[in-house]
């Protein structure tokens, strides 16, 4: 009975980095005590939090923005406000397990909970929508898109100078804190320009964000103070990613069919 | 040929003390934006949106409780709400402020809170943990379900006490634009100084004494 336990358990365990062959004896293998296997398994660093979610970094060094989004305000918003999120995210996901195991997609629609949100919503959420922000911007961003996506645009819009009037009228005329999106609408197979308050985003109603604007104060106060006509303007001429844009709708035509595939090359 | 008289408009209202009165806790600088262009914005629009309307000519406060219009916004209501919650803010600080309030104030603040202490902990817990852009209000709400009078409230946005039919006593404004400038993303730093050196609990107390006239 005993070499059978010990088999079934053995078979049960998952492959352990420090033991060649299941076969040996449990009581030779070399397991820290199971109260050291805490979250500081693998590491000596002591940490308080248990880290469910990490903190990305943006595509590009903090000054690679300047002198449009300074390296200041970006230590701020990504080193504070974005790194906050995770932190309080991370936090809140200690205190029980039912919310573990998700993607960081899934947990946002998850805790939006069809327009109730749980606590864990608007850190979750914010954690995504910076994610998101960051990789749509680009040193030397700005310009306009090209080829399937300026036709997509024109088909919606009527012009890339009617989108971008649009766009920058959204950022204009949102109150209090929130952000800006170019959205695929997945069930109009249309794009449009959305406004989302606070941590609200497109994927809570399962829709497919291009690009994002951070229109809460921190985002620009640093830079531009209250000047947010002068930042959006920034961010439209010099910061937008079409790049990242491109991408993001190429992907998505995998999901939303927009009609004959767009190859995007000349 | 004589100009055309401009009709009654909304003035800006300067704060009650000098701009750099209120340093180092809140500095000139962020007076200067804060009131020169934010609160002044919200008078300048405010008038674009009602002159030549039925609403010109109303006080302010008709102007917010009329385009609350139970949650759903007209769209004065974020410019009049700001003017009125900015000149209440501006009037809830005053240098040299901050500490504990005395007499009658003291005395309701420990009969609903239960201390000082509690009241201070619930105000500043409301304006941290307020989300995205708002203010937290220290309130008299006249017919209050459990007897008690004063209340803390957080509010979203532009929205304040008027629009439940409250007297608002007290505010601190938790927009970004309040303390980026000298706080940064540390909210709570500001709203501990807002509490132990800009508090003006005279005006607190002579708005209390108001509300309880009003209500009497």
């Amino acid at each position: 009975m005993g070499s059978f336990s010990l088999h079934a358990s053995c078979l049960a365990q998952p492959k352990l980095p420090w033991s060649n062959d299941c076969s040996q004896n449990l009581n030779s293998l070399k397991l820290p005590a199971l109260q050291q296997r805490g979250p500081n398994f693998g590491s000596r660093k002591a940490s308080k939090v248990l880290a469910f979610y990490g903190l990305k970094s943006p595509p590009y060094e903090l000054d690679a923005l300047e002198p449009y989004m300074s390296k200041r305000l970006m230590e701020t918003h990504w080193g504070e406000h974005h790194h906050g999120y995770v932190e309080g995210l991370n936090k809140q996901l200690e205190k029980n397990d039912i919310l573990y195991g998700y993607t960081l997609d899934e947990l946002v629609k998850v805790t939006y909970n069809n327009g109730n949100p749980l606590p864990e919503f608007n850190n979750a959420a914010q954690v995504w929508n910076h994610d998101f922000f960051w990789e749509s911007m680009q040193p030397g961003g700005g310009g306009m898109p090209e080829l399937g996506l300026l036709q997509q645009i024109e088909k919606d819009f009527g012009s890339f100078t009617n989108f971008k009037e649009k766009f920058i009228e959204a950022a204009l005329s949102l109150f209090g804190s929130g952000w800006v999106w170019l959205v695929l609408k997945r069930r109009e197979k249309r794009l449009e320009v959305v406004k989302t308050s606070n941590a609200v985003n497109p994927i809570v109603w399962d829709d497919i964000p291009l690009i994002s604007l951070d229109t809460w104060e921190h985002a620009y106060y640093q830079d531009y103070k209250n000047d947010r006509g002068k930042y959006v303007n920034a961010f439209m001429n010099h910061l937008v990613s079409w790049h990242v844009a491109t991408v993001r709708i190429i992907r998505a035509e995998a999901f939303v069919n927009l009609g004959e595939p767009k190859i995007p090359v000349a | 040929m004589a100009a055309a008289i401009p009709a009654a408009k909304l003035e800006l209202k300067p704060p009650p003390y000098p701009l750099d009165a209120l340093e180092p806790n809140m500095s000139q600088n962020t007076l200067l934006f804060h009131w020169g262009k934010h609160h002044r914005s919200y008078v300048d629009n405010l008038n674009k949106q009602i002159v030549g309307t039925q609403l010109q000519g109303k006080s302010l406060e008709d102007v917010i409780v009329g385009t609350y219009n139970n949650g759903d916004l007209l769209p004065p209501f974020n410019n009049a709400a700001q003017v009125w919650n900015h000149d209440f803010f501006w009037d809830s600080m005053k240098p040299g402020g901050g500490g504990k309030p005395t007499g009658e104030l003291l005395k309701s603040i420990e009969r609903d809170f239960g201390s000082f202490e509690k009241f201070s902990e619930e105000f500043r817990a409301a304006a941290a943990t307020q989300f995205g852009s708002g203010w937290a209000w220290l309130a008299f709400n006249p017919r209050p379900s459990d007897g008690k009078e004063l209340v803390v409230l957080k509010t979203p946005n532009a929205v304040n006490p008027l629009v439940l039919g409250y007297t608002a006593l007290l505010t601190i404004d938790v927009w970004e634009h309040a303390y980026y400038l000298d706080y940064q993303n540390r909210r709570p730093d500001y709203i501990s100084i807002f509490m132990e050196k800009l508090v003006s609990w005279d005006a607190v107390c002579a708005k209390l004494e108001v509300a309880k006239s009003q209500a009497a």
